[in-house]
């Protein structure tokens, strides 16, 4: 998994490449919860994701749940056909604000 | 088209891509449809994932290998996991509720939600778990 991040005002937006699975999960998480944590609203762009299981999804849990927390929200988007369907089979797609 | 691959992967998280690659080649030889591929590549990521994370869990660093066998014989898909971290209770596996929202146990939800079957079996001596996943394809 790579990573590039850009910033505009308070919107910091994280775009992830690669695979999303254990292995990287802490990786994801450091330079996910940090941002959110510091109160930006954060998107995370998955256009470039092929693969996520449960491991990346409970850092999009973890993520939105730590944006309640501060006050501030992440935006999930431009999601991947697999991606979404892995969401979907959560029954994520209503808690997780999608774009 | 009947077939059986076997290959053996070191007991940890960096060795998840080589089984999601092992599978997605077992699987093209197939020549299943990609959706039902993704599915089954999950499932069995899911399953080696839990090896790693519950199996051995507190263990670093292991030598050990864990084992991933796919058969297809008459449309019966069977993958066998054999391993030999700590003993699976069985019957104390169970995925979290969907609707209590927080990370993790999402695993073993998916593996049943794209599988026909997911039982561990006692007739390996040589490991400790044998989990087989099935599915009629």
């Amino acid at each position: 998994m790579s990573y590039k991040i850009t910033e505009e005002g308070n919107i910091s937006t994280v775009f992830l490449n690669g695979e999303i699975d254990m292995d990287v999960t802490e990786k994801a998480k450091e330079v996910i919860l940090p941002l959110v944590e510091a109160g930006k609203e954060v998107h995370l762009n998955l256009k470039d994701v092929s693969y996520m299981d449960s491991s990346g999804i409970s850092v999009l849990i973890e993520s939105h749940q730590k944006a309640l927390e501060s006050n501030t929200k992440v935006v999930v988007k431009e999601v991947s056909k697999s991606v979404l369907k892995v969401i979907m089979m959560a029954k994520l797609e209503q808690i997780l604000n999608l774009e | 088209m009947n077939l059986t691959e076997t290959k053996d992967f070191i007991v940890h998280t960096k060795s998840l891509k080589e089984v999601r690659v092992f599978s997605r080649e077992v699987f093209d030889k197939l020549k299943l449809d990609n959706e039902l591929k993704d599915e089954l590549v999950l499932a069995i990521a899911e399953a080696a994932q839990n090896i790693v994370k519950h199996a051995y869990k507190g263990v670093e660093d292991t030598k050990d290998h864990m084992q991933i066998k796919i058969s297809l014989n008459d449309n019966q898909l069977e993958i066998g996991f054999f391993d030999k971290g700590k003993p699976v209770v069985a019957e104390n596996i169970q995925h979290r509720k969907l609707d209590d929202i927080k990370p993790g146990g999402l695993g073993t939800y998916f593996i049943k939600q794209i599988m026909d079957d997911a039982v561990f079996k006692k007739d390996e001596q040589q490991w400790v778990n044998h989990l087989v996943l099935t599915k009629k394809i």
